[in-house]
């Protein structure tokens, strides 16, 4: 679609025949447009930013003879990632005369983070179990590595649920 | 107007150099979103991706890897691949099906694969696929690059978490104790200090 004016003759009578003078301005507007619909295209079909990772390692697997690794009672904190978004926890380990008491809370900044930042002021040495329930959801599992994380706590570990803390969960109601 | 076109082409120019495409997903995966600022790496990669009917895909990134992890882990299956096949297998991204069915699935076209509804890779203690793939993506990747992988886990939301603990727990049985779960990024609160 370049347009091309063509200058009107002179139409001077004998006068030398001069060589036609072309004006070329090109409409640039269609090239403009599709520059833009592909700087459009590009931003949008993008992909700046590369997924984050969170960085779990897992303890190496015990050897048959190797003892299993105790902690002291004082020590160990269990929260329990129960269904519905609930987190249970209770402080010190779940014996057969020892029934601590469970308390839920939830995965905000007032719930479970004030928690664990209470427990790590009172007792620096506290090693967390964590404990997903058979009907926890991945998210709460991230949930909480990350709540490990924010509040750098150092000792944490990925428990099994026990039957014990099935039934102590039941029993409380909550 | 020249120099907005400039701009404009400019522009088009760098978006079209830096640009990547998202590869193509078999499943939607919603991944949760964590504080973690550690990046992704692009190459000797596994990824697991878990959906949220707990259903398992296996990628593995480079082209002749997956290719030589094709051909050993159907040789332990007993299954052999004509060379179309293993053409098509190296250039998909992720795949979920049993081995049994991997065969047919590969006969079919793109478009058709990208149809078909993937039942997942069977992870059951008796039929356990999964960790074949993750062992032999791992020593084929090892073979060809000399150099280890990244084993990152991408799992939805709503996955359920004996699902995925399984997955690390097959791991953890045959020595593989890093995992990088993939999350959204999301702001670090900011803790009162005392």
């Amino acid at each position: 679609m370049a347009e091309i004016q063509q200058q009107a003759d002179s139409g001077g009578k004998g006068g030398k025949k001069r060589a036609k003078k072309m004006s070329t301005k090109i409409d640039m507007t269609p090239m403009v447009d599709l520059a833009f619909l592909l700087l459009t295209f590009f931003m949008l079909t993008t992909t700046f930013n590369k997924p984050n990772v969170m960085q779990v390692t897992m303890p190496v697997k015990p050897k048959k003879d190797d003892p299993p690794s105790e902690i002291k009672s004082s020590n160990a904190m269990t929260v329990i990632l129960g269904e519905t978004n609930k987190v249970y926890y209770y402080e010190g380990l779940l014996a057969d005369d020892v029934k601590p008491e469970l308390k839920v809370t939830n995965y905000g900044a007032t719930g479970i983070r004030k928690v664990l930042l209470d427990r790590m002021r009172a007792n620096p040495q506290t090693v967390v179990l964590i404990k997903p329930a058979r009907k926890s959801v991945y998210k709460n599992m991230v949930d909480i590595l990350d709540e490990m994380n924010i509040t750098n706590q150092k000792k944490y570990a990925l428990v099994d649920i026990s039957p014990a803390d099935t039934v102590l969960i039941t029993k409380s109601g909550l | 107007m020249t120099p907005m076109v400039d701009l404009a082409f400019l522009l088009v120019t760098f978006f079209m150099l830096t640009t990547k495409f998202a590869p193509e997903e078999v499943v939607m995966v919603d991944t949760p979103s964590s504080t973690s600022d550690l990046k992704l790496p692009d190459t000797n990669l596994i990824t697991l991706s878990v959906d949220k009917d707990g259903k398992t895909y296996f990628a593995l990134d480079s082209e002749p890897a997956k290719i030589l992890m094709l051909e050993k882990v159907g040789a332990k299956y007993g299954i052999s691949f004509t060379p179309q096949q293993k053409k098509r297998f190296g250039q998909m991204t992720s795949f979920g099906v049993p081995i049994q069915q991997l065969g047919s699935l590969l006969d079919r076209s793109k478009e058709e694969i990208k149809t078909i509804k993937q039942p997942g890779i069977p992870t059951d203690s008796t039929n356990n696929q999964i960790i074949d793939w993750v062992i032999q993506g791992r020593a084929a990747n090892q073979q060809l690059f000399k150099k280890p992988v990244y084993i990152a886990i991408k799992g939805d939301n709503n996955a359920d978490v004996p699902t995925v603990r399984k997955l690390i727990k097959y791991m953890q049985d045959k020595d593989i104790n890093r995992f990088n779960l993939i999350t959204d990024l999301e702001m670090k609160p900011k803790l009162v200090s005392n």
